[in-house]
């Protein structure tokens, strides 16, 4: 499977050319972009491991990319993400997300169910991969 | 001393003699009145009835909608009368629509219950709309002042921490509405759940008039629906919901349909503006202790917003529905099937969506208004929209929407997965170009082309759907531009 988060799972994989517009897009915008890696991409796990601080005083989209293209290659196996914040009043959140690297082999989620009283059933996505497995030997 | 004691204690004074006197002379007329920053401020476009003063009119307009009856009551002088009476302070003619008024009246805080929009509405949209000395009224704005806005809760969830709870950020979310409205059983109306979800949607939603049928009880849709859900977010790694509508014929019917859908892990939950305001707000709140996404949808706005001479405009209802608390509310699409001139809409959705707004008579904005932190309410477009038109959405639009396309997604010939499918390709292959710089306005069809090289579902749906539009002129448009319809 594809995990798809993210605003453009469904296109063809970014290149290093289109990262640097949406980057360009972003510091247009005064947004802080912050580098996020995780072999756990549960769809509620909502705190990826950060690649240092968001990059608040970068300006320059090369230097950005740097940092993306660092993370890349050391974590060459992990989902990376950028994500970018906005912090005018009233919005103060993440304002645009996505996936710049994968896993070679994504085996995506099974979902458990349980049963319980009634016809209610109890759910639980679960990765295959990260299962019993420790952080850094799942994919 | 010869007179009896109901003459020698009568009345003198002109104002209280009783009998009918004007409403301007009652004191609903004041053109020097300055408006207090606690003020509720209401704009009426005014249609008076031939040979009334349009003044006079509008001094009705504000005695009816607070203190005045017809006559004069002495009872009036028990009260701080002055305070409570609204004042009409301006009078303008409509441009270019002959013996049509704008009428401005403010309302003192006081006159209000705390956190009420029953108790607003009994008031501004009361009696006055079946007053027999004005042919045609509409309620066409107003502004809330912080003071009022502090004791109302607002949207349950909002748009910020919707997104976040979501995960989706940067684009507008999609959705569609499960179709047929009537007749599918439980177990089919989940699998078209779980097929427009795994497709890519980012939500499905019930049908305003699906409810608890002979067809299909509510329990039977709630367990498929949140079946089609769960397997949906497993395939895709993403969160997911749907609309499960709680609309019921009483309040208690409500509350067990909504705590049936937050126990079986439903992020959102619906309702419609036809159960009232009441039950709206009570709804607002029930949402906010619930951690639930509350959906609105505007079944019977038609009836009374649509026309530019009598009711209220939709723009008004959406500042009372971000008030009551819902989180979503159906705003226009512009491109779609249903009424929308594009200036208006633009005012629709910075009504819900703006910390701030300043005065835009383009927009349909007479008042400033200060939302006092009250969270964002998502504009949700539907009806009539395909994925062909994706660059249209965005350009009017914007991010803070929920896309919704029913027939643009169950209606692809090659599946409602292939249907959910193009329509999400269609629209992040638009986002990217537009934050790439590109003038995806205008290269939006073949911005479009591009992407279905590598997504077959696209590429049919864009040729099957390419020529259909629907342009006709709106009804309800703005009296301060020119635009393709008359004013009437």
């Amino acid at each position: 499977m594809k995990l798809t988060q993210g605003a453009f799972s469904f296109l063809p994989d970014l290149t290093d050319e289109q990262i640097t517009k949406q980057i360009q897009y972003a510091l247009s915008k005064n947004w802080a972009v912050s580098v996020e890696f995780t072999d756990d991409p549960h769809p509620r796990n909502n705190y990826w491991e950060m690649w240092g601080l968001p990059l608040f005083d970068i300006k320059d989209p090369a230097a950005v990319l740097f940092e993306i293209n660092m993370c890349k290659k050391a974590k060459p196996n992990y989902y990376v993400k950028v994500a970018c914040f906005d912090n005018t009043r009233g919005i103060e959140s993440c304002t645009l997300a996505f996936i710049v690297n994968r896993p070679a082999y994504e085996p995506g989620f099974r979902l458990v169910r349980q049963e319980v009283e009634g016809r209610r059933l109890v759910y639980t996505i679960e990765a295959y991969a990260p299962t019993l497995k420790p952080e850094g030997e799942r994919y | 001393m010869s007179q009896a004691v109901e003459s020698r204690t009568r009345i003198k004074s002109e104002r209280y003699e009783s009998g009918v006197i004007p409403y301007a002379k009652m004191g609903y007329w004041d053109p020097d009145y300055a408006v207090k920053d606690t003020d509720i401020l209401a704009l009426f476009r005014c249609t008076p009835q031939p040979g009334v003063d349009p003044v006079e009119a509008g001094a009705a307009i504000a005695g009816e909608s607070s203190t005045a009856t017809w006559t004069v009551v002495w009872t009036d002088l028990l009260t701080a009368c002055d305070l409570y009476r609204a004042k009409a302070y301006r009078v303008d003619p409509v441009p270019s629509s002959p013996d049509t008024y704008f009428v401005y009246i403010a309302y003192d805080l006081d006159l209000f219950e705390e956190g009420s929009l029953a108790n607003l509405t009994a008031s501004i949209i009361g009696n006055v709309f079946g007053f027999k000395a004005v042919k045609a009224l509409r309620l066409e704005d107003m502004r809330m002042p912080v003071a009022l806005l502090k004791t109302y809760q607002g949207p349950a969830t909002g748009l910020v921490v919707e997104r976040e709870r979501m995960d989706k950020f940067g684009r507008p979310m999609l959705g569609a509405t499960v179709k047929p409205k009537l007749g599918l059983s439980g177990k089919n109306y989940g699998r078209v759940v779980f097929e427009g979800l795994k497709g890519g949607l980012d939500f499905l939603k019930d049908d305003e008039n699906i409810n608890s049928q002979p067809f299909m009880r509510y329990r039977e849709r709630f367990l498929y629906s949140m079946e089609g859900v769960n397997h949906a977010a497993a395939m895709s790694g993403e969160v997911k919901g749907h609309y499960l509508n709680a609309t019921g014929a009483t309040m208690e019917d409500m509350y067990e349909r909504a705590d049936f859908c937050v126990t079986l892990g439903s992020v959102i939950v619906m309702i419609d503006l036809v159960i009232g305001y009441t039950a709206i707000q009570t709804m607002g709140k029930w949402s906010r202790s619930n951690d639930c996404i509350l959906h609105l949808h505007r079944a019977g706005n038609s009836t009374y917003s649509r026309q530019k001479n009598h009711g209220m405009n939709f723009r008004v209802i959406c500042k009372w529905m971000r008030m009551a608390g819902v989180d979503h509310i159906h705003a226009g699409t512009v491109v779609g099937k249903l009424e929308g001139d594009p200036l208006m809409i633009k005012g629709f959705y910075n009504t819900l969506l703006d910390f701030k707004s300043e005065i835009n008579l383009p927009q349909g904005l007479f008042f400033a208004q200060d939302w006092a932190s009250l969270r964002k309410c998502v504009p949700v477009a539907s009806g009539g929209i395909h994925c062909g038109q994706m660059h249209q959405l965005i350009d009017y639009l914007g991010d803070d929407v929920v896309l919704q396309f029913g027939g643009g997604t169950i209606g692809h010939p090659d599946g409602i997965q292939a249907g959910a499918t193009a329509n999400r390709v269609a629209l992040e292959c638009m986002v990217l170009a537009r934050n790439e710089g590109r003038d995806y306005i205008a290269q939006g069809p073949e911005i479009l082309r591009d992407a279905a090289k590598t997504c077959g579902p696209l590429q049919t749906a864009l040729d099957l759907w390419k020529d259909i539009t629907f342009n006709y002129a709106s009804t309800d448009t703005a009296d301060f531009v020119e635009t393709a319809t008359a004013n009437r």
